[in-house]
């Protein structure tokens, strides 16, 4: 040590590294276990994870690594969505010029832009698989039924942000698709017209108006679904992520097979270390001791694990780069699609909603209220109700693995697949009610519709299920199953099969020119 | 079966206590009903629905014109004028004139002539709206008035 003051000042200019770096990791490198358990423990982003990870959840299979790439392609939209904000002008005016400029003049703009919308797809396939493998491998089973739940909203959150972006750049696709969809949120009129109460109740005109700011798609419509695609959602779904995420911890790390949750969770141990918490001269356990709760469950002991720094890291890390990959290679590869500016007077033809709405286009095409409202409130209350619904605790963990699980699963992807297919052949090849009765009620064209047909089918084949194997969870592998193959065939013919006045064509090249 | 909770009685001291919690939950699930008032339009910015067209002389009987902008059309008969909305019923695309009708390009609902539903799914016929004549003699369309199918302006 030097004297002078100067000297002091030169060591430590010297120094200047390797205390930078000590002041903002507070550790060495880990070399132990307990140090690597100390690397997760005391980093503010790094100990929403266990500090040691069953080696069963880190295995690929358990996961698919689907969770980590939907909240991957989540930062992903984040990092890119504020890019594209530097230019883009939420006014009817500039909007669309806005757009082109990102996609023709701004250096890397057409790449962002690619990668914001392409990420935006995978992110909805992403938490679509995400929600069938939770499914599949029994995850929602108790005490996990809350965190299902929150899955839903995650679910319908991710579905809102794509809804409010696609109108932003206000192009003839977005203004059309938007059009369409207000009108949906519109549609309890259909019944409230039919019942002739519209002037004194009108629920569907007050949806409009609260989502549009006015009757039509305008100035309004566009500055609240920007505020909505911007702010307010991505701040719902980050907290609501926050919450899945502490969730899974607290209800003891993923679900795993053999391991019944009981009643007290941690169970023994924690009894006897409450006795004498408070008076406790010395503080000899951790605060989880003395929380006399149900949680956290891990129920593993520590042979099964391994230290979550490297191993966890290293995989989401590894589940990240590959959906990077994924989004920045679709973006270089393809376009995002800018159509002619919106113009009210002149709809697209077809006008089509991005590919995961056009099951639900679909079945609009029969009945705007029961197919646009009805029918998606019924399957997203039904799937939100599984876990309270079927609580039988028996295949936690694995897929498929309770005894003829698969067999029912395969039937009833047999069966809703041949239920939609019907529902989508019959109006195609013989046209519906009206056609038949020109003069019919509405309201029966309301309740009695291929849609709604379909899932009356889908409700019937689950309650047979039910009733021949005694087992709700038979009864729930049949519904989530019929839902799955409806959802893949009514998105794939409103995909490739409906063309112009969404006639059906076998091919686009079959559509007629204009 | 049991639930992982246990069943509490509810002591008596507790009982302020909670109806403080609820009087709280009330009073903010209220101010939030109360904020959606704000977003809520008071006044559509559209604006009056009334629009002027020409005059009666320019639409003989038996001659029809579709007005883009408007999204209306304004058939002459013998009868009289009478203006037809052009915008689908169903979730509002604009129809378009064919030969012996209307059709949407969006979901395919078809209307005749005088714009009854007959295909598709639109749960109601395009609507007819209000024709009146101004002092200077032209035709005034009223967007936001709907009439009964059938009732013609008598020039
Ligand atoms: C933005 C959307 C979502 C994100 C970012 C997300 C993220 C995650 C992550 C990272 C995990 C850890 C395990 C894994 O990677 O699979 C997880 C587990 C879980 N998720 Fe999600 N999730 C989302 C949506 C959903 C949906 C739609 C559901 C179902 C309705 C759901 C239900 C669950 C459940 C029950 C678990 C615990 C699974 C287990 O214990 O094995 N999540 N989620
Ligand atoms: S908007 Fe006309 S048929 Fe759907």
């Amino acid at each position: 040590m030097s004297s002078t003051g100067l000297g002091a000042f030169w060591e430590n200019l010297r120094n200047l590294p390797r205390n930078l770096r000590e002041s903002v990791l507070r550790h060495g490198r880990p070399v132990s276990d307990r140090g690597r358990s100390l690397a997760v423990f005391s980093n503010l982003f790094l100990h929403i994870h266990a500090t040691r990870s069953n080696v069963r959840s880190l295995r690929f299979s358990t996961t698919l690594g689907l969770g980590v790439a939907s909240f991957s392609l989540f930062l992903i939209l984040l990092v890119t969505g504020i890019l594209l904000m530097v230019y883009y002008a939420p006014s009817t005016s500039l909007a669309y010029n806005s757009i082109k400029d990102i996609h023709f003049v701004v250096p890397t703009g057409r790449l962002i832009r690619n990668i914001h919308r392409w990420a935006a797809h995978l992110m909805v396939i992403a938490v679509l698989l995400h929600m069938c493998r939770v499914f599949y491998t029994s995850a929602y089973k108790a005490p996990r039924e809350f965190n299902w739940m929150l899955g839903m909203a995650l679910f319908v959150l991710t579905l809102a942000l794509s809804f409010t972006g696609y109108l932003l750049p206000w192009d003839q696709l977005a203004y059309w698709a938007i059009t369409i969809g207000a009108n949906i949120a519109a549609s309890p009129r259909e019944l409230t017209d039919a019942l002739g109460i519209t002037q004194v109740f009108d629920p569907g005109g007050i949806q409009k108006q609260l989502l549009l700011g006015a009757s039509e798609v305008g100035q309004d419509a566009l500055i609240r679904f920007y505020l909505l695609h911007v702010i307010v959602l991505p701040l719902a779904l980050a907290a609501l992520a926050g919450v899945h995420f502490w969730r899974i911890r607290k209800d003891g790390g993923l679900a795993k097979p053999g391991v019944q949750q009981t009643a007290a969770g941690k169970g023994a141990s924690v009894t006897a270390a409450a006795a004498a918490p408070e008076d406790s001269p010395t503080k000899s356990f951790g605060l989880m001791c003395v929380v006399r709760d149900r949680s956290p469950a891990t129920n593993q002991t520590v042979e099964d694990t391994v230290p979550s720094w490297p191993h966890l890291m290293r995989a989401e890390l590894l589940i990240f780069m590959i959906t990077m990959l994924l989004s920045v290679v679709l973006g270089l590869w393809l376009d995002a699609p800018l159509k002619e500016m919106a113009n009210p007077a002149i709809p697209e033809n077809p006008a089509k909603a991005p590919w995961y709405f056009l099951g639900l286009q679909e079945m609009v095409s029969y009945s705007a209220f029961m197919g646009g409202l009805i029918i998606p409130a019924i399957v997203v209350f039904g799937l939100t109700l599984i876990p309270y619904l079927d609580r039988e605790p028996e295949d936690v963990g694995s897929y498929l693995s309770a005894p003829g699980a698969k067999r029912v699963a395969a039937w009833s992807l047999f069966i809703g697949a041949v239920g939609a297919v019907t529902a989508v052949a019959v109006p195609v090849n013989f046209g519906w009610l009206r056609n038949w009765f020109p003069d019919i009620d509405q309201l029966v064209i309301i309740a009695i519709n291929p849609g709604s047909l379909l899932t009356a089918v889908y409700a019937a084949w689950s309650i047979i299920v039910l009733k021949r194997s005694g087992s709700t969870r038979m009864a729930a592998i049949a519904l989530f199953s019929c839902f799955v193959i409806g959802f893949i065939i009514l998105t794939w013919v409103g995909t490739y099969f409906r063309g112009p006045n969404w006639d059906f064509y076998w091919s686009p090249a079959q559509w007629p020119v204009h | 079966m049991p639930g992982r909770l246990e069943e509490e009685a509810l002591p008596r001291r507790d009982f302020l206590g909670l109806a403080g919690l609820w009087a709280a939950a009330v009073a903010v699930v209220g101010s939030i009903a109360g904020m959606m008032r704000l977003p809520m339009p008071s006044v559509l910015p559209e604006g009056g629905h009334r629009f002027r067209v020409g005059r009666p002389e320019e639409l003989p009987a038996g001659t029809e014109q579709v007005l883009p902008e408007q999204k209306v059309l304004l058939s002459s008969t013998p009868e009289g004028i009478a203006a037809i909305s052009l915008v689908c019923t169903h979730l509002g695309c604009i129809v378009a004139r064919t030969e012996n009708g209307f059709a949407c390009p969006c979901h395919g609902s078809v209307f005749a002539n005088d714009g009854r539903v007959i295909g598709g799914p639109a749960p109601s016929g395009l609507k007819w709206l209000e024709v009146s004549q101004a002092i200077d003699g032209r035709l005034v369309v009223n967007g936001g008035r709907q009439v009964e199918s059938g009732s013609y302006f008598k020039v």
